[in-house]
C-alpha cells in the first residue's frame, strides 16, 4: 500500500557502491549512549504499547459494555454521537462503537500477526533456497519473483477476495501471508549471500556438513534479524491493508468487527455519522505507529555497526 | 549500456508474461462468471448457456488460455459484459485519469519528500529533525483511505473548499471556457492527489534523509568545504546532487504503492479512473475487465521499475559500465 521503510536498503546499497565503504570511517555527530538511549526508550514505550493493544483485544469481553453486535435499540439508539453512555457513539444499527472498536482489535490484530508470520516464514525460505543454491536457480526464482513483484498486490487481493467473496477468515489470512512473502525473499537472499562467503560457512562445507544443515544450522540463525525487523514493520501495513479489503467490504464479513469493516460501515454517511469513520482509523494509526516505532527500534538495537560508526538514521 | 538495456527489456517482457498469465488464472479460476450477473434477473439458464458459449466461458479453463494469449498478442483484451464496450477501448478512456492523478501525485512526493528528507539531514538531530521524524513516522502509519475521507469531510463538507469527489462538475464543465475546465479539474485534482503524496512523500523523506546523511560525512564534501565553498552550494551541488540517486531507485519501489494506492483514493473521491473502473468490474464479475486492469497495473509498475533502472543507469556512470 505505501512505499516500503528501505529495511533492505542498507544491505543492498553497501553491495552497490564502493562509496559505501567510507561509511564505517564517518566521523561521530550524536553521541552514542545519547543515542542508545534514545533507541532504548522507543524500543520500550512502543513494546508496552503492543502489550497493552493485545491485552485489550484479549480482555474485549470484559471490557466492552455490550455486545459487539448488539442492536441497543434500533430506533432510539441509531446513530449517536459520542456521550457518556456511549464513549465512542452508536453506529446505523445502533451498535455500541466502543464495544465493536474493542471486539474489532482481536480480529485486525489477529489477521495482521497471522499473515505476517505466513509471510515471513514463506519468503525465509525461499530466500533461504534461492541464495543457498546460487547460479541458475538463483537466476530464475528471482526472475520469478521480480513477476510476483510487479503484480499489484492490492489490486490482486481485491479481484481475487471478490471473485471468491464470501472468504472465512482463515482464507483471508491465507491470502494476505501468501501475497506478502516477496520483500521478505529479497531481503533473506541479499543476506544469504554475504553470510555465504562467511568462513564458518565456507569451513562447514570444506567438513562436509549436508546442505540442509548448512541452512539450518549456519545460514539461517545468522539472517534471522532483518527477517524479524521486516516482519514487524509488516504487521502494520497489513493492519493497514486488511482495513483497506474490509472497506472494501471483501475482508471481514460483515457484522464482524474488525477495524475496517467499522469504516466501511461509517464511510457511506461519514458526513453525518463521522464518528463511526473517525475512530477506527485513529486506532489503527496508534497500532501501527507502535510496530512501526519497534520495529525500526528492534533495528537499530540490532545493528551494532551503526552505533559504533556512528551512522545514525 | 547496450547490452544491459537490452537484457532489462527482455526481463521486463517476461514479468509481464508472467503477471499476464499468474492474473489469468487467478481470476479465471474463481467461483461465478460475468453471465450469473448481466441482463435480466429472470433471464433463463439456457439464455446464460448460451452467452457462456458465446464468449467460451465454457471451454475448459486451458484452452480458455491460450484463446485468451492469441488475443492478447492481437492487441484484443477482450469484451467488458457490464460496459458493453472492449476492455481495450474502456482503459484508454480511464487509464490517462489515473495517470494524471498519479503523475501529479509522484511529482508532490518526490518534491515534498526530497525537500523535507534534505532539511532533515543537514539539521540532523536538532528539535526540528526530531518532530519531523515524528509527524512523518505518523503520516507513513494512516491509512490512506482513512485520510482521504477525513480530507473529503474537513475541505470538502466543514469547509467546502474543495469539491467533494469526481473528476469534474458534472453540471457546467461542458459550458465552461478551456481556462475554465482546466481549473475545474484541478480543483477537483488537488484533495486526491495531495492525500496520495503525501503517503509516500513520508518514505520518500525518510530514505533521502538517510542518504544524505551518508553522503555528508564523505571526504568529497569536506574538500568542497575547505575549498571555500558557502554551505549552500556545499548541499545543493554536491551532497544532494549525490543523494538524489538512490532516491530514483524509490521511483520503481513506489508505483507499485501508487497503483495500489490510488485504487483506494479513487473509490473514495470518486475518481474515475483505473482503480474506479476496476472495483465497479469486480462487483459485477467482469473478468475480461478485471484481467485487463490487473494487467495494465503490472506494466505500469514494470514499466516504472524499468524506467528508474535506466535512469539511475544513465544517471550513474559506474553502472554503465556494467
Amino acid at each position: 500500500m505505501r512505499p516500503p521503510i528501505p529495511v533492505s536498503a542498507p544491505a543492498e546499497r553497501l553491495a552497490a557502491s564502493s562509496v559505501a565503504s567510507s561509511v564505517t570511517t564517518m566521523p561521530l555527530v550524536l553521541d552514542a549512549p545519547l543515542r542508545r538511549a534514545r533507541i532504548t526508550s522507543a524500543l520500550w514505550w512502543s513494546l508496552a504499547l503492543i502489550a497493552l493493544l493485545c491485552l485489550v483485544a484479549l480482555l474485549a469481553p470484559v471490557l466492552a459494555p455490550y455486545s459487539p453486535n448488539e442492536q441497543l435499540d434500533i430506533v432510539a439508539l441509531k446513530n449517536q454521537a459520542p456521550s457518556v453512555a456511549h464513549p465512542l457513539g452508536t453506529d446505523q444499527y445502533s451498535r455500541d462503537l466502543l464495544s465493536r472498536m474493542l471486539f474489532g482489535a482481536r480480529i485486525s490484530l489477529s489477521v495482521a500477526m497471522l499473515a505476517v508470520l505466513l509471510a515471513a516464514t514463506v519468503g525465509t525460505a525461499y530466500g533461504l533456497v534461492a541464495g543457498y543454491l546460487g547460479g541458475r536457480a538463483d537466476a530464475i526464482m528471482m526472475r520469478l519473483l521480480d513477476a510476483c513483484l510487479a503484480i499489484p498486490r492490492v489490486l490482486l487481493l481485491v479481484a481475487v477476495l471478490a471473485l471468491w467473496s464470501p472468504v472465512p477468515l482463515i482464507s483471508l489470512i491465507l491470502v494476505i501471508g501468501l501475497t506478502g512473502w516477496f520483500e521478505v525473499s529479497r531481503l533473506v537472499r541479499a543476506e544469504v549471500l554475504s553470510v555465504m562467503k562467511r568462513e564458518y560457512v565456507v569451513a562447514a562445507r570444506a567438513l562436509g556438513t549436508p546442505g540442509p544443515r548448512i541452512i539450518w544450522r549456519h545460514i539461517l540463525p545468522n539472517v534471522l534479524t532483518p527477517v524479524l525487523v521486516a516482519a514487524t514493520l509488516g504487521v502494520g501495513n497489513v493492519i493497514i491493508l486488511e482495513a483497506g479489503l474490509s472497506y472494501l467490504g471483501i475482508g471481514a464479513r460483515a457484522p464482524t468487527a474488525s477495524w475496517g469493516s467499522i469504516f466501511f460501515d461509517g464511510s457511506d454517511a461519514f458526513q453525518a455519522t463521522w464518528w463511526i469513520a473517525l475512530f477506527p482509523g485513529l486506532a489503527i494509526i496508534v497500532t501501527v505507529v507502535a510496530f512501526n516505532t519497534f520495529g525500526a527500534a528492534l533495528r537499530d538495537a540490532l545493528d551494532p555497526h551503526q552505533l559504533a560508526g556512528g551512522n545514525a538514521r | 549500456m547496450r547490452r544491459y538495456l537490452v537484457t532489462r527489456l527482455a526481463q521486463s517482457v517476461i514479468v509481464v508474461l508472467l503477471v499476464t498469465t499468474i492474473s489469468f488464472f487467478l481470476i479465471r479460476l474463481a467461483p461465478g462468471d460475468p453471465f450469473s450477473f448481466v441482463g435480466d434477473i429472470n433471464m433463463s439458464a439456457t439464455a446464460r448457456d448460451q452467452l457462456r458459449a458465446q464468449y467460451g466461458y465454457n471451454k475448459p479453463v486451458l484452452e480458455q488460455f491460450a484463446l485468451f494469449v492469441a488475443n492478447v498478442a492481437r492487441g484484443r483484451l477482450g469484451y467488458s459484459q457490464s460496459m458493453h464496450r472492449n476492455v481495450g477501448e474502456v482503459i484508454a478512456d480511464v487509464l490517462p485519469r489515473t495517470l494524471l492523478l498519479m503523475s501529479v501525485a509522484l511529482l508532490l512526493s518526490f518534491t515534498i519528500g526530497i525537500v523535507v528528507g534534505a532539511v532533515q539531514a543537514v539539521r540532523r538531530g536538532s528539535w526540528f529533525d526530531r518532530s519531523l521524524s515524528g509527524v512523518l513516522l505518523l503520516f507513513y502509519s494512516i491509512p490512506d483511505f482513512w485520510l482521504a475521507l477525513m480530507a473529503l469531510l474537513a475541505l470538502g463538507y466543514w469547509l467546502p473548499i474543495f469539491p467533494a469527489g469526481g473528476m469534474i462538475d458534472q453540471v457546467v464543465h461542458d459550458y465552461m471556457s478551456l481556462g475554465g475546465r482546466i481549473r475545474d479539474i484541478a480543483a477537483h485534482l488537488v484533495l486526491p492527489s495531495l492525500t496520495l503524496a503525501l503517503l509516500s512523500a513520508a518514505g520518500i523523506a525518510r530514505y533521502q534523509r538517510d542518504t544524505l546523511l551518508e553522503i555528508l560525512p564523505q571526504d568529497f564534501v569536506r574538500t568542497a568545504r575547505a575549498k571555500g565553498l558557502g554551505e549552500r552550494a556545499v548541499i545543493l551541488k554536491h551532497a544532494l546532487r549525490n543523494a538524489l540517486l538512490p532516491v530514483i531507485t524509490l521511483l520503481g519501489l513506489s508505483l507499485p504503492t501508487l497503483v495500489g494506492g490510488a485504487f483506494f483514493i479513487e473509490k473514495v473521491f470518486a475518481w474515475p479512473g483505473m482503480g474506479y473502473v476496476a472495483a465497479n468490474a469486480i462487483a459485477s464479475r467482469d473478468y475480461d475487465l478485471v484481467t485487463g486492469s490487473v494487467i495494465v497495473g503490472g506494466i505500469m509498475v514494470t514499466l516504472g521499475s524499468l524506467l528508474a533502472d535506466l535512469l539511475y543507469a544513465a544517471a550513474d556512470p559506474r553502472l554503465r559500465t556494467r
